[in-house]
């Protein structure tokens, strides 16, 4: 197990490599560069200046030598420097990696604990009316565009009856702040949830229903067992296989990829980082962004793996090891 | 009464005691919502107007241009000028005609510490601007600079190595506390990333104005409390928190909910959202529109052959109803533009060709240079070949989106093929307009301040090529002799009808020449509270909380 999870950490350390040069690259041949965008704001920057500029910034060096430099910098620690918030790329990107992780968690943690019964409840009684229900439940939440979703529930909530902010943060600390983020986080919290809620069950149910088709479950069901025993006991760890993958591919997803639930709400979390990031051509920022959202991906896949051991017993990496 | 029931009637009891509406904004705490959050809270390093405004609050420059635009002293105790004496014509050390202007900072003046605010700063700054490797955006004023005599610890004298008009504007001079900056700046290399402005923000020492900054949360919100060593006059509010909204949708709502108080006029709602919001909520709040000095224009490609006669030129201005567009599309609040100088402006030419909508002008003038309509009513020349052009803007832009579509359709009337092809701002700007790879009209907007030289837009100079490394921003490669001296001529001209003169003759040949074709000239619209009052858009680059003092809450 342990040199399965070293070789797959050596694999990763790889991919991450290759992906920091491409980013990088693809970065690098986008138009522009930010003393361009410096001089679309401001008419006053004279050629000197934007010619001084660049050189400070390290904007006349070759790609090439660029990329070279910030990775030496990287092995030391030092992701470099955010042009776009002015401080270092790290601490930039903390509390936004703070914010995302709350809303991505949470958003997550509810979806599946309502996608879950839901798909299995459905699964268990395919076709009846619940079935029709849940199923009609979960291709509205899989429609629904996300920004609509988002405009929706802030019109409901926040202008109709004031009863949650708009969007934002909250602007104090301590503990009656605690209470306060919170109230900022359900609306956005809400909307991700649910946007997933539907996918999770549609797997949840199509994988149970699949795994209930099996011999050993029909084994299980002759020896008398009694229903729930079977579904709970028997059949959910392995039809927990397919969804536990989706799971792990939604977290890189979920990483970068709220973008539309952060801009709706206001909420300043990695996916706006990176677009912005993008966008105003931070190449820093964007470079060690786009590697976190890699990076949990990879995570998310080696946990998934791991816990593909956990669910079935026929699956060993000790094997593989030897 | 079923149980359920019951349960239902307790659980809504329990969420309205819960969710108690956040919009109940108490009067002694103001919640602005902006639309961008500063990159960095340098002064001088990275010119953007989410900045200028939260440093309204916290900052005041030497001097600045008010809401008259007239230039007058903030930190200063009189404005220096030739009549009064504070200005003196003088000699530079190499024989050029250079001035010498004295300055007197307010007694009061302290920074949020409660140190003095004196010379020191004042030749510190300096000393950070002028360096070449301090990363300070715009170098130009600070190397003009030949050097600062110190009179007493309040009174200071610059020579400055030419004299022009604007000799006592010093409202780009950002002062830094050189107690705290000065040692950061050990290292010039490594001062724009070491600036107490970005490591240690909250610092009160770093501001003079009438609130320091609390709370800075990077993307959401920046919190401002009353900073008890102003020495001005006392603001109405403890404390005011600007939030960032970058969607406008959820700006809106924020404001109906309570979320925030105002929306800020510099960095809000469009004109078209402002006035959508008007229609449908203007009964509840304050609603000013305001027209500015942000330029809405079309640049040629003068490079074009097609568009290199004057002619062509002119038909594309007669063949459009500028006018319609402003009543239709923005309730008639953004004037139409003759030049890139505004009305407002004192300089302002009132006897310039204007161009309104005549269809029978531009017919004549196309059919005068060669361009006939054909069989399907679009033009062709003598060879065939269509009178096509192709229009470009920023894409997911949607006023000028709007716009375009609406002089596409007034162009075809005329028998003008146009070919719409946007692009993302980044590519639009960082390449194609930068670089004049544009090949007819380019749809973008200028930011500019009241009697700005157009130098860097006009002067044949500045026009982008390879071997210039694509440097200056004449993107349509306007060549005129006479432009080019005028440009030079009225930055030097201290007489003000003379200089007057120079400006009139600079529109003419503009919109004569018509190297761009002019729209009009934004406005900002401010959504505020009736219960908010005194606020007086400025309609240049100076924003409104640089009064912020004056601001008053209405029993």
């Amino acid at each position: 197990m342990y040199a399965f999870l070293i070789r797959r950490l050596v694999h990763s350390l790889v991919v991450l490599f290759v992906m920091s040069v491409v980013i990088y690259g693809l970065m690098g041949l986008m138009p522009g560069d930010p003393v361009d965008l410096m001089i679309s704001a401001d008419p006053d920057i004279t050629s000197e200046d934007a010619a001084r500029l660049r050189a400070i910034y390290g904007l006349d060096q070759p790609l090439w030598s660029r990329y070279a430099n910030w990775l030496g910098a990287a092995l030391t620690g030092d992701f470099g420097y955010s042009r776009l918030y002015a401080q270092p790329v790290w601490q930039a990107i903390w509390p936004a990696l703070t914010n995302t992780l709350v809303l991505l968690v949470s958003s997550l943690a509810l979806a599946l604990a309502i996608a879950l019964p839901a798909g299995i409840f459905a699964a268990t009684r395919p076709y009846s009316l619940a079935d029709y229900g849940i199923n009609f439940a979960a291709f509205a939440g899989i429609s629904m565009p996300p920004f609509w979703l988002g405009i929706l529930l802030i019109l409901v909530f926040a202008v109709m009856l004031g009863w949650l902010p708009a969007g934002g943060t909250a602007a104090s600390a301590g503990v009656s702040g605690l209470w306060e983020q919170l109230q900022f986080l359900i609306l956005p919290v809400a909307s991700l949830t649910i946007a997933g809620v539907g996918g999770h069950t549609r797997y949840m149910r199509a994988s149970m229903i699949e795994t209930l088709r099996q011999d050993y479950i029909r084994t299980a069901r002759a020896k008398g067992l009694s229903e729930s025993r079977v579904v709970l006991g028997h059949a959910l760890r392995n039809a927990m296989i397919p969804v536990v993958t989706v799971i792990a591919l939604d977290l890189g997803v979920l990483f970068s990829g709220a973008l539309i639930t952060e801009t709706v709400f206001a909420y300043p979390g990695m996916g706006k980082l990176i677009f912005d990031a993008i966008m105003g051509n931070d190449y820093n920022l964007a470079l060690v962004g786009l590697l976190m959202a890699t990076a949990l991906t990879l995570i998310g896949n080696l946990l998934a793996d791991v816990a593909y051991a956990g669910l079935d017993p026929r699956i060993s990496y000790e094997e593989l090891d030897q | 009464m079923t149980t359920f029931k019951q349960l239902l009637v307790i659980g809504g009891l329990i969420l309205c005691t819960v969710f108690s509406p956040t919009g109940a904004t108490a009067k002694d705490n103001l919640v602005i919502g902006i639309t961008q959050y500063p990159s960095t809270f340098h002064p001088n390093i990275d010119s953007m107007l989410a900045k200028s405004y939260v440093h309204g609050l916290t900052r005041r420059p030497i001097t600045v241009i008010n809401a008259e635009w007239d230039t007058v002293c903030l930190l200063c105790e009189e404005l220096p000028t030739l009549e009064n004496g504070g200005a003196k014509l003088e000699k530079t050390p190499d024989g050029k005609d250079g001035i010498a202007v004295t300055y007197k900072i307010i007694d009061e003046a302290v920074w949020g510490d409660g140190t003095p605010i004196t010379v020191d700063d004042v030749i510190f700054t300096w000393e950070t601007g002028k360096h070449p490797k301090t990363g300070v955006s715009s170098t130009e004023g600070y190397r003009r600079i030949l050097s600062i005599d110190r009179i007493d610890d309040k009174t200071f004298t610059l020579h400055v190595d030419r004299r022009t008009f604007d000799y006592n504007n010093l409202s780009t001079m950002g002062l830094l506390p050189a107690h705290i900056e000065r040692s950061k700046f050990a290292n010039p290399e490594a001062y724009k990333t070491q600036t107490a402005f970005d490591t240690d923000p909250m610092n009160p020492g770093l501001f003079m104005g009438p609130y320091v900054m609390t709370e800075a949360k990077t993307g959401s919100h920046m919190v401002f409390e009353r900073n008890p060593k102003w020495w001005g006059k006392e603001p109405a509010f403890d404390k005011i928190t600007v939030r960032v909204i970058e969607n406008t949708t959820t700006l809106e709502a924020n404001l109906l909910s309570g979320g925030i108080d105002m929306i800020s006029g510099e960095l809000g709602l469009n004109v078209d959202q402002a006035l959508a919001f008007e229609k449908r909520h203007g009964r509840k709040y304050t609603i000013l529109f305001h027209p500015g000095l942000i330029y809405e224009h079309i640049d040629l490609m003068l490079d074009n052959p097609v568009l290199q006669d004057i002619r062509v030129r002119q038909a594309l201005m007669y063949a459009i109803d500028r006018k319609a567009i402003s009543e239709r599309l923005f309730g008639g609040k953004q004037p139409v533009a003759n030049t890139g100088i505004n009305p407002l402006d004192w300089i302002y030419a009132d006897d310039v060709p204007r161009y309104v909508h005549d269809p029978a002008r531009a017919d004549a003038l196309l059919n005068d240079a060669g361009w006939t309509r054909g069989a399907n009513g679009m033009r062709v020349n003598a060879a065939g070949e269509p009178l096509r052009f192709e229009i470009m803007t920023t894409a997911g832009n949607r006023t000028r989106e709007l716009v375009e579509q609406v002089l596409q359709s007034q162009w075809k009337e005329q028998g003008i093929d146009i070919r719409i092809r946007n692009e993302p701002a980044r590519v639009f700007f960082g390449e194609t307009v930068s670089k004049r790879k544009f090949s007819a009209m380019a749809m973008f907007a200028w930011i500019s301040s009241p009697e700005s030289v157009p130098r860097t837009t006009l002067h044949s100079e500045e026009i982008p090529t390879e071997a210039n490394s694509w440097s200056g921003q004449n993107y349509t490669g306007f060549s005129n002799p006479e432009m080019d001296a005028l440009l030079e001529q009225i930055e030097l001209e201290l007489d003000r009808e003379k200089r007057r003169e120079l400006w009139q003759r600079l529109q003419h040949i503009y919109a004569t020449e018509l190297p761009a074709l002019p729209l009009y000239f934004r406005a900002n619209s401010f959504i505020l509270p009736k219960w908010l009052g005194d606020i007086q858009p400025t309609g240049h680059q100076f924003p409104t909380t640089l009064w912020v003092e004056n601001w008053s809450v209405n029993k």
